[in-house]
């Protein structure tokens, strides 16, 4: 009974995801940034939700994934330097071939380095606990984004523009869209695996009680180092396609946006429910339509309101929907409730 | 790289040079050292790292420059801004800080977090985006041939970041509030026992925090420059220091305070200006990973 509801809202959804986009064609940009937040969130989750690591600095591999596919997908053509002092001047000419060789090497190669930058930063970070970690790696992201904007081999302070994709516009919203879909699809069915096995096991004992969960014989730190690099892989790989989406992009405020989506994804999975599969999905999806909804009749007031609505989501619904509704209907869950016997004799 | 050299090597030529980067690191860093000093005392009494405190110093400095707009002297924003910002420290407590005491250190540091991104758009709409400053009218003085320039101003500044500094440890020594602010620090259950009302400590204690980083972004506003989204690098220089010199041992935040001033002015003379920002931030990063290593020899394992 279970199994049969779980397959008819699994394919629900995956035709919800692949019907929105023609049906709704002026959403393209908008959609596809729904994904984006639901790809962050759920990574975000991952350590923050499942392994009890708060992280504010995921959006670095946003950025850096950002970085790398464009440098990979410029470099293959011209040389990088020269590019960027053009600021994607017209001289520079991508055919077909060589933009979508560029892209999806690009985002490979932004998911990999991505990885193998999170098991540095990790290897470095991981020994800090709690909000040590937080505030270290809330650093990381800043630093990111100050030490990239002085750096003129990729643009400085001015950033990278991209090629814009070749062929007619609104394919190309339809394209992105699906790029972000199946890299969201791909997680999502990667971690509903991901959290069953004894490694999912594993890093929820560590978010639980990591002492204990080292003298258990886990080796924490590698445990953490993998969840992390298998997070920033997607993370990076998001944040090639921002870059190829978005054609022009600048460090501080695109791609190391600490304030932007580094916190909105935080939010989301606060909104929807820290530890649980859904969680992200559904906090991101609650948080990007109010988003959009009232960001336009705020008139310069969105940040305060962003601000405002961080602290009543911290400060007083920290469960998140997903919680709440545990709490509220248990039985959805699959979580026996064992009630009191009123007769006190059983 | 040329750059960096070229510039390292005229500190080497000109040894002047160094006592000129050391004082104006100094003279900046004691106000560095009074935000910190303000994180410390929060951090210590009710274990709530406040990521707002950058935005506290910055509204401060943005009451004291709106007063001088008004025509009112320069030197009376000081107070101003301390009473001020005992005034939004206490609505902040009362609203935020008061609901997140008692749980997780995420909770109270997301909650301050979204405290400072409010602040600072708030600051952003009320006051512009530019960077402002407030100009007292005083000389320069000049040592060493003109190489070395000390603003009167800027004495005046670590001149009144002393008295504050030294106001708050005398009332913390001897006061009735200050003893039972240090009672709180030290055991939170016992003090409520022995007939404190913590909660009113706590409020006392974040207000004060809140008014010392008003007054110290008063200052700020005369020797340097502040701007909206100045706060979090003050948030984050505060941490540092905080970090590096542990919790409730003043004269090591002093100490800390004064060093990070001065290496950050070697840093943008070294790699120039724009870096000044990633300094502040790889600071911090090094102070944990050096306060990693250190704990790690610390810890006991079973092999």
């Amino acid at each position: 009974m279970m199994e049969k509801n779980k397959i008819i809202l699994y394919s629900v959804v995956l035709a919800v995801s692949f019907l929105a986009p023609f049906v709704f064609p002026d959403f393209g940009t908008q959609l596809a940034t729904l994904w984006l937040m639901i790809i962050v969130s759920l990574t975000w989750d991952m350590t923050g939700g499942q392994m009890g690591y708060n992280s504010l600095g995921n959006i670095f591999f946003y950025g850096v994934g950002m970085y790398v596919a464009a440098v990979v997908a410029i470099g293959l053509v011209y040389d990088v330097g020269e590019y960027t002092n053009a600021s994607g001047g017209g001289i520079y000419k991508f055919t077909n071939e060589q933009y979508f060789t560029g892209l999806f090497l690009g985002l490979l190669l932004a998911g990999v380095i991505c990885s193998i930058t999170a098991l540095i930063i990790g290897f470095l970070t991981f020994g800090l606990r709690g909000p040590y970690f937080a505030i270290g790696t809330l650093g990381v992201a800043i630093a990111g984004g100050e030490l990239v904007s002085n750096w003129d081999w990729v643009g400085g302070g001015q950033g990278i523009a991209l090629p814009v994709y070749p062929g007619d516009l609104d394919d190309g919203k339809i394209f992105f869209y699906f790029l972000f879909a199946i890299v969201g699809i791909v997680l999502f069915l990667f971690l509903r695996w991901f959290y069953q096995t004894r490694f999912g096991a594993a890093i929820n004992a560590i978010r639980d009680d990591e002492e204990k969960a080292d003298a258990m014989g886990i080796h924490t730190l590698r445990y953490k180092l993998i969840t992390w690099s298998i997070a920033a892989f997607f993370v990076g790989i998001a944040g090639g396609i921002s870059a190829f989406q978005l054609i022009h992009f600048e460090p501080l405020e695109t791609a190391f946006q600490t304030i932007n989506l580094g916190i909105f994804m935080v939010v989301c999975v606060l909104l929807g429910g820290k530890g649980t599969l859904w969680g992200p999905v559904v906090g991101a999806i609650l948080f990007h339509v109010f988003k959009e909804v009232t960001w336009n009749y705020f008139l310069g007031w969105q940040w305060v309101a962003l601000g405002a609505l961080i602290i009543v989501t911290v400060v007083y619904f920290q469960d998140g929907v997903l919680g709440w509704l545990a709490h509220k209907k248990p039985e959805w869950f699959g979580i026996r409730v064992e009630e009191k016997s009123a007769e006190g004799s059983s | 790289m040329d750059q960096f050299l070229s510039n390292i090597s005229l500190l080497f030529e000109f040894p002047i040079v160094n006592l000129k980067i050391i004082i104006d690191g100094v003279m900046i860093g004691a106000l560095f050292a009074l935000a910190a000093y303000g994180l410390a005392l929060v951090w210590g009494v009710m274990n709530v790292k406040n990521l707002a405190q950058g935005d506290f110093v910055i509204a401060g400095g943005y009451v004291s420059w709106w007063l001088v707009q008004q025509g009112v002297p320069a030197l009376l924003g000081v107070p101003a801004a301390f009473i001020v910002m005992w005034g939004i420290g206490w609505v902040a407590y009362k609203l935020v800080i008061s609901r997140v005491i008692e749980r997780d250190l995420f909770t109270s540091l997301l909650a301050t977090f979204g405290l400072a991104i409010m602040m600072a758009q708030l600051m952003n709409l009320m006051f512009g985006s530019d960077t402002q400053s407030v100009d007292l009218g005083y000389d320069t003085l000049y040592f060493a041939d003109g190489l070395i320039d000390v603003p009167i101003a800027k004495l005046i500044g670590v001149f009144m970041a002393a008295l504050l500094a030294a106001g708050v440890i005398v009332f913390m020594k001897s006061s009735r509030m200050g003893q039972a602010i240090r009672a709180t620090a030290q055991d939170a259950r016992a003090a409520r026992v022995l007939g404190i009302d913590t909660e009113k400590v706590y409020a006392f204690t974040f207000s004060l925090n809140a008014a010392i980083c008003g007054a110290a972004g008063a200052i700020i506003v005369m020797v340097w420059i502040i701007q909206p989204f100045y706060g979090i690098t003050h948030s984050i220089r505060a941490f540092v220091i905080v970090t590096a010199a542990g919790l409730g041992n003043l004269p090591g935040v002093i100490a800390a305070g004064l060093g990070i001033g001065a290496l950050e002015q070697y840093g943008a003379h070294i790699f120039g200006i724009g870096y000044q920002q990633a300094i502040a931030v790889l600071l911090l990063l090094l102070v944990l990973i050096i306060r990693l290593i250190q704990q790690m020899k610390n810890r006991q394992v079973l092999k």
